[in-house]
C-alpha cells in the first residue's frame, strides 16, 4: 500500500478546470478554449476567494499599525513572502523582495546592482530569445555607462549555442542575464550550466523565470543563481505582484532603488538610514492583496504537485507537437530538444493575425505578433508568429479544437 | 463560415492579400513614408509620385495581415490621379465606415471597392490593421520622415 502512495499523482484535468471559473464560459458561443497561458495564465477560485477575503477580513497596511487588522494583514503578507521563499527555495525570506513583475524585478536589479559595478567598456551578456524586458533595461543601463551588450546566439530550433555563449563571457563582464525558458518559442536553457560558466569567471547570474515557475519546479539554490525574477500572474496568482529573488550578499551591498515609506529606518533631513532587507527594495504600500494571491497561488500549485503538473503538460506537449504539424502548411516554429508547452508556428502565407481573429471567433484563444522578442523574431526571419501556450487546466480537446480551427483558418484564405 | 468573419474576409479582400494591387515603388516617386504597427510588427512603406496637387502613381510595399494588405491595395487603386484633398476626404470617410460601422455616416455603397472593408468595425481589433496604410499616405502627403506609428 505504502508504494501506491508514492507514485507521483496523476492530474485530473477535468477537476482541476472545475476550479477556474473563467473558464466555464463561452466566447462567440463556443466553448472557450484558452490557450494563451503565457501571456497571462487564469486564476484558480482559491485565490479569487483569499484576495477577496483579505479585503473583506483583513485589509488594513502592513508594518506600522498596532492594531489587530495591522498585524492579521502583516501576517499574512509576510507568510505570502514566506512561501515564495519555500517554492523557489531561497536560503532566506529576506531575500524575496516583492515587486510589479518579472519587468519591475529586472529594471530594479539593473537600476542599483547594475548601476553600481557596471562601468564604461564593460559588458552585459543576455541572448537572442530574450523577451523584451531582459533587453531593454540593459541597454538603457549600458547606454548610460558606455557598456556594451552582447547577445549569445542560438540555432535554428531555438537551442542556445553554448559555447558560443561561454565565448562571450570575458573579463569585461559584469553579468549574464537570460531567460529560463523562452516565451516565444518554449525552449528551456540549460541554465544550471550556464551558471557554472558564468561562476567559473566570477559573473553574477540573473535568470528570467517568468516563463518557467508555472512549469518547473526550480530551486535557487541548486542552480545558484544570483538573482531569480518572475511575475505573479503567470503563476496563476494576481496581476501586479511579482517576486526578485537575488542573494543576501548582493542585495545588501545594493543601494536602495525608490526612496519612501517602509524602506526606512529612520529619517532626518540630514540623514536618512535605510531598512534591512527585505524593506529596503520596498518603498511605499506594498500590493498586500496581490501577494497574499500570489501566496495562495503558490498553495494551489504545489498542492497539484509540479511533477504531476509536469507530467500533464509534457503528455499535451507531446499530443500537440504531433497534431499541429499535419494541419497543411503549418510550421513548429521553436522545435528545441528541451521545450515547455509553448507552441509557435506558421500557416503558410497566411499572417498570425489573421490566425488569432478566425481562431477567436472559434472560441479559441491564442497569441499573435512579436512576443516582445522582436530581436528573436528577426533571427528567425519572421514579422510574427502565432502562438498556443499551455496550462496544466488544458487538454486534448483543447489541441483537437485548435487543429480544427487551423482547417477553418485555411478554408477561408483558400 | 460565420457571417461576421465572411464580413470580414470578402472574396475581394483575400485576393487582394494575395495579389496585392500596386506593389511597387512607382518609377519617379517623389514622396514616401513608413508606416508601422509594433503590436503586431506589420510594416508598410507607401510611395507617391506627386505632380503638383495629383497623385500621379502610387505604390507600397512591406509585410502585414490580409487586412493591411487589402486595404494598402485598395487604397492604392482608388487614388491614381487624385488630388491630395480628394485622398485625405476618402480617409476620412474609410476611417469612419472601419471604426463606425453602420452607426457612422457613411454609405459603403459609396466607396466602391472600398466597401469590402466594411466588415472591419465589427473587429476593433483589426481597425488599425485597416488604417494603417491611409496613416502612412498621409505621412506621405505632408512629407512627414519619421516613421508613423498605430500607437
Amino acid at each position: 500500500m505504502r508504494a501506491l502512495r508514492e507514485v507521483p499523482g496523476r492530474l485530473d484535468v477535468e477537476r482541476v478546470r472545475k476550479d477556474f471559473p473563467i473558464l466555464q464560459q463561452e466566447v462567440h458561443g463556443k466553448p472557450l478554449v484558452y490557450l494563451d497561458s503565457a501571456a497571462t495564465s487564469q486564476k484558480p477560485r482559491s485565490v479569487l476567494d483569499e484576495v477577496a477575503r483579505y479585503y473583506e477580513e483583513d485589509n488594513s497596511n502592513v508594518h506600522r499599525g498596532v492594531h489587530q487588522l495591522s498585524e492579521r494583514a502583516t501576517q499574512a503578507y509576510e507568510g505570502a513572502r514566506e512561501k515564495v521563499r519555500r517554492f523557489v527555495n531561497a536560503a532566506h525570506a529576506h531575500e524575496i523582495v516583492f515587486v510589479r513583475g518579472t519587468t519591475e524585478a529586472i529594471n530594479l536589479v539593473s537600476q542599483t546592482h547594475g548601476r553600481t559595478r557596471v562601468r564604461s567598456g564593460d559588458e552585459i551578456v543576455v541572448t537572442v530569445m530574450e523577451h523584451h524586458s531582459n533587453i531593454v533595461p540593459w541597454q538603457m543601463l549600458c547606454e548610460e555607462k558606455g557598456a556594451v551588450l552582447r547577445v549569445a546566439p542560438m540555432d535554428d530550433e531555438g537551442t542556445l549555442l553554448l559555447e558560443e555563449l561561454e565565448r562571450l563571457i570575458g573579463p569585461r563582464t559584469k553579468l549574464v542575464a537570460l531567460g529560463h525558458v523562452s516565451n516565444a518559442l518554449g525552449s528551456i536553457h540549460p541554465v544550471r550550466r550556464i551558471i557554472e560558466m558564468a561562476h567559473r569567471r566570477n559573473v553574477p547570474v540573473l535568470l528570467d523565470g517568468a516563463q518557467a515557475v508555472p512549469h518547473l519546479a526550480v530551486d535557487v539554490q541548486s542552480l545558484g543563481c544570483d538573482f531569480y525574477a518572475f511575475s505573479g500572474h503567470k503563476l496563476f496568482g494576481p496581476t501586479g505582484i511579482g517576486v526578485l529573488y537575488g542573494r543576501s550578499e548582493l542585495l545588501e551591498e545594493m543601494p536602495p532603488w525608490q526612496g519612501g515609506g517602509d524602506m526606512i529606518s529612520s529619517v532626518t533631513f540630514e540623514k536618512t538610514t535605510y531598512n534591512k532587507l527585505p524593506y529596503k527594495f520596498e518603498a511605499g504600500t506594498p500590493d498586500i492583496a496581490g501577494a497574499i494571491g500570489l501566496g495562495a497561488a503558490i498553495d494551489y500549485v504545489t498542492a497539484l504537485g509540479l511533477p504531476a503538473i509536469g507530467a500533464h503538460e509534457h503528455d499535451l506537449l507531446s499530443y500537440a507537437t504531433e497534431a499541429l504539424p499535419k494541419v497543411p502548411g503549418l510550421r513548429l516554429v521553436g522545435t528545441a530538444k528541451d521545450k515547455a508547452s509553448v507552441l509557435s508556428f506558421l500557416l503558410g502565407e497566411v499572417h498570425p493575425h489573421d490566425i488569432g481573429t478566425i481562431l477567436d471567433r472559434e472560441g479559441i484563444a491564442i497569441r499573435t505578433g512579436h512576443h516582445c522578442a522582436q530581436p528573436l523574431m528577426r533571427r528567425l526571419g519572421v514579422a510574427a508568429t502565432a502562438r498556443a501556450s499551455l496550462a496544466f487546466y488544458n487538454r486534448r480537446e483543447d489541441v483537437d479544437a485548435l487543429v480544427a480551427g487551423l482547417h477553418k483558418v485555411r478554408e477561408v484564405f483558400a | 463560415m460565420k457571417s461576421e468573419l465572411r464580413d470580414l474576409y470578402q472574396e475581394v479582400v483575400i485576393d487582394h492579400s494575395k495579389k496585392p494591387r500596386n506593389f511597387r515603388k512607382p518609377e519617379g516617386a517623389n514622396r514616401s513614408a513608413e508606416g508601422v504597427n509594433p503590436l503586431c510588427g506589420d510594416e508598410i512603406t507607401v510611395y507617391l509620385k506627386l505632380s503638383g496637387d495629383v497623385i500621379e502613381d502610387i505604390g507600397f510595399q512591406g509585410a502585414g495581415c490580409a487586412i493591411s494588405k487589402a486595404s494598402a491595395s485598395l487604397m492604392t487603386a482608388a487614388l491614381k490621379d487624385k488630388t491630395k484633398a480628394e485622398a485625405e476626404a476618402l480617409f476620412e470617410r474609410v476611417r469612419s465606415m472601419v471604426s463606425e460601422g453602420p452607426s457612422g455616416k457613411v454609405d459603403p455603397e459609396a466607396l466602391g471597392k472600398l466597401a469590402v472593408l466594411s466588415g472591419v468595425w465589427e473587429f476593433p481589433a483589426r481597425v488599425k490593421c485597416a488604417t494603417l496604410p491611409w496613416h502612412t499616405l498621409r505621412a506621405a502627403l505632408e512629407g512627414i520622415g519619421a516613421p508613423v506609428s498605430t500607437e
